[in-house]
C-alpha cells in the first residue's frame, strides 16, 4: 500500500445516467504538486470532489495512505475558482475557521493566522472583510484558509480561472512559493495548459466523455522557476505535446456528439 | 456600374460571398437610450430627489386642505387638518390615545414575536434540510392563502374574546408567509460555501451555527421587516372586533360617533408607527448586515 493519495478504478455515474468519470488510477506522492489538465466535460471537477469527499464514487476506490476517503475534512482542503470566503468574517477569521473547529488555544490560533496571512502577503488586510479584497486577494484568503488545517492535500479547482492575465501570472509565482514553504501535497485541476505545465511537477491529462486518464507526463523543469522558464525550449516543447493531447482527446470527444 | 474595388471596404467586403443584394442596415441617429426621464435607472439630481420626496406627502396633504377647507365637502365625511389636530390633542390629553396605543404595540410585540419563533426554525429548516421542505411546503403553501380575517370568528368561539384570539388572528396571518420567507432566505446560501466548509471540518452542526446561520441573517431580518408591516394592518383588523382597547377599537368607536376626525387622527398615528417600527428594522438590518453587498 503506498503512500499518499490513490485513486484505483474509480468511476463516477450520475444517478441520471451521465458516466463522468471511468477507470481512474492515479497516484500521488506527499508532497507532489500533481495538475489535471483537460478540456471542459472530462470530469476534473468531479475527480477533485471525489477526492476532496464531497461525491462518493460509483467504482473503485480513494485513498489516503491505504485508508479509504469517506467524507470531507479538514485534511483535504478544496479552493474552487470562486474562492468562498465568509463574507461577513474578516479575513483574519476566515484564516481562523477551520482552526476554530479543532479546539485549540486563541493565542495558538492567532499565532497561526498570522503566520499564514504573512505568507500569502495580506498582514495589512487581517481586519478587512472579504468584499472589500480584489479577486487574486480573495484567493490567497481561500488558500491561506485552507492551509491553516494542515491538509495532507490542497485541492485547488480551477483557482485563478476567474482573474487577470497578470493576477493570475502572480498568483502562479505566489502558489510555486507557498508549496515550496509549506510542503502540501497539492492536486489542482485546470484546463490552462501553460498553468499546468509551469506549476506542477506532472500534469495528467484526461481525456473526455468518460473522462479517463490519457497521459501522464512528469514536469522536467527546474525548480527554482520564474516567468522566464516559459520561454525555454524544454517549457515549449512540454506545453506543445499537453496542449495537443488536451486538443486531441477534446476533439475525438466533440466529434462523437451528434448533431 | 461600379466595380467592386471603387466600394467602401464595408461594402467591398459585402461583395464577396454571396452578400451582394443585402441592402444596407438601416442606421438610426443616435437612439438616446440613456437620455430622457424614461430612461430606466437613470440618476436623477439630489436636488430632484428630495422635492420629488417633499411632494410625495405635500400634494396629499395639500388636496386633503383644498378639499376639507373648500366648503363644497361635509366636514363629516372629511375633516379639516385643523379639527384633525384637535381631536388628536383632545385624544392625546385625556389619555386614551396611549392606552390604545399602548395596547395595539403590546398585542403586535407579543402575536409577532410569537409568529417569530414558530416561523424562524420552520423557515430554518425548510431551508436547510430537503427532508424539511418536502414535508412542510405543501401545507403551509396552501394555508398560507387562507386570509386571517377570515378566521376571526371561528377564532372567538375557539378562545373567547380576551386577548388570545386576537393573538391568534395574528400568528395566523404573518406566520406562514414568514416561514415561506425565510426558507428562502436560507435556500439562498451558496452550496459550494458549505462544501468549502466542508472541506475545512465543519460538520453539520457547525454549517448550521457558523455558516448558514449567519449568512442567511440579514435575509431573515428582512422577511421580519416586511412581515411586521403585515402584523401591524393585522392586529387594527383585529381589534375592530369585539375589543375594549387598542386603536382599531378607537377607529370603531369614533366610527359610532361619526367622529371621523378622530378616525383621521389615529390613521395617522398608526401610519407613523408603522414607519418608525420599519426604519428601526432596517436600521437593524444595516447594521447586521454590514458585509452584504
Amino acid at each position: 500500500m503506498s503512500a499518499g493519495l490513490e485513486l484505483a478504478g474509480v468511476g463516477k455515474t450520475f444517478p441520471g445516467g451521465a458516466r463522468v468519470l471511468e477507470g481512474i488510477d492515479l497516484s500521488v506522492a506527499p508532497g507532489e504538486f500533481v495538475c489535471v489538465a483537460g478540456a471542459s466535460g472530462s470530469g476534473k471537477s468531479t475527480l477533485l470532489n471525489l477526492v476532496a469527499g464531497l461525491l462518493e464514487p460509483t467504482g473503485g476506490t480513494v485513498t489516503w495512505d491505504g485508508r479509504p476517503v469517506t467524507g470531507p475534512g479538514p485534511d483535504r482542503g478544496l479552493v474552487c475558482q470562486t474562492g468562498e470566503l465568509f463574507p461577513w468574517r474578516t479575513v483574519a477569521a476566515n484564516v481562523a475557521f477551520g482552526l476554530e473547529l479543532l479546539r485549540i488555544s486563541r493565542a495558538e490560533r492567532a499565532r497561526r493566522v498570522r503566520w499564514y496571512l504573512e505568507e500569502v502577503g495580506l498582514t495589512a488586510y487581517a481586519d478587512a472583510l472579504p468584499g472589500s479584497l480584489s479577486g487574486g486577494q480573495r484567493q490567497r484568503v481561500a488558500i491561506a484558509r485552507a492551509l491553516a488545517c494542515e491538509p495532507h492535500v490542497l485541492l485547488l479547482d480551477e483557482p485563478f480561472g476567474a482573474l487577470d492575465v497578470q493576477t493570475k501570472e502572480d498568483m502562479q509565482i505566489f502558489l510555486r512559493q507557498v508549496w515550496r514553504d509549506t510542503g502540501t501535497t497539492v492536486v489542482m485541476v485546470t484546463h490552462d495548459v501553460e498553468e499546468a505545465v509551469f506549476l506542477a511537477g506532472r500534469v495528467v491529462v484526461l481525456a473526455s466523455d468518460p473522462g479517463r486518464v490519457a497521459a501522464d507526463l512528469p514536469v522536467d523543469l527546474p525548480a527554482e522557476r520564474d516567468l522566464a522558464v516559459r520561454r525555454t525550449p524544454e517549457f515549449l516543447a512540454l506545453r506543445t505535446e499537453v496542449e495537443d493531447l488536451v486538443r486531441l482527446h477534446h476533439t475525438a470527444h466533440t466529434a462523437r456528439r451528434p448533431g | 456600374m461600379s466595380t467592386v474595388d471603387e466600394l467602401p471596404p464595408a461594402a467591398r467586403a459585402r461583395e464577396t460571398r454571396g452578400r451582394a443584394d443585402w441592402p444596407e442596415l438601416p442606421r438610426h441617429p443616435a437612439r438616446r437610450a440613456r437620455a430622457g426621464w424614461l430612461a430606466p435607472r437613470r440618476e436623477i439630481s439630489p436636488a430632484a430627489r428630495w422635492t420629488l420626496r417633499a411632494l410625495s406627502l405635500l400634494v396629499p396633504l395639500a388636496v386633503w386642505v383644498a378639499l376639507s377647507t373648500s366648503g363644497r365637502v361635509d366636514p363629516t365625511f372629511l375633516p379639516t387638518p385643523a379639527a384633525t389636530w384637535d381631536a388628536w390633542w383632545e385624544m392625546a390629553r385625556s389619555g386614551e390615545l396611549w392606552t390604545d396605543t399602548a395596547a395595539s404595540v403590546r398585542r403586535v410585540l407579543l402575536g409577532f414575536g410569537l409568529a417569530l419563533l414558530i416561523s424562524v426554525p420552520l423557515g430554518f429548516a425548510m431551508g436547510t434540510w430537503r427532508w424539511a421542505l418536502a414535508a412542510l411546503e405543501p401545507i403551509i403553501g396552501l394555508v398560507r392563502y387562507w386570509p386571517a380575517g377570515a378566521f376571526i370568528p371561528l377564532l372567538i368561539i375557539w378562545l373567547g374574546l380576551g386577548e388570545s384570539s386576537k393573538l391568534a388572528v395574528l400568528v395566523i396571518g404573518v406566520v406562514f408567509f414568514n416561514t415561506l420567507m425565510v426558507a428562502e432566505a436560507v435556500r439562498r446560501v451558496p452550496q459550494r460555501l458549505l462544501e468549502a466548509s466542508m472541506t475545512l471540518g465543519a460538520t453539520p452542526g457547525v454549517l448550521v451555527r457558523k455558516v448558514i446561520f449567519p449568512y442567511a441573517l440579514p435575509g431573515i431580518i428582512d422577511a421580519a421587516r416586511v412581515n411586521s408591516a403585515a402584523a401591524w394592518n393585522l392586529v387594527v383588523i383585529a381589534e375592530l372586533f369585539a375589543a375594549t382597547s387598542g386603536l382599531g377599537y378607537r377607529i370603531v368607536r369614533s366610527g359610532r360617533f361619526l367622529q371621523t376626525d378622530r378616525i383621521f387622527a389615529v390613521l395617522i398615528v398608526i401610519g407613523v408607527i408603522g414607519i418608525l417600527m420599519d426604519v428601526g428594522l432596517r436600521l437593524l438590518r444595516d447594521r447586521i448586515g454590514r458585509w452584504t453587498p
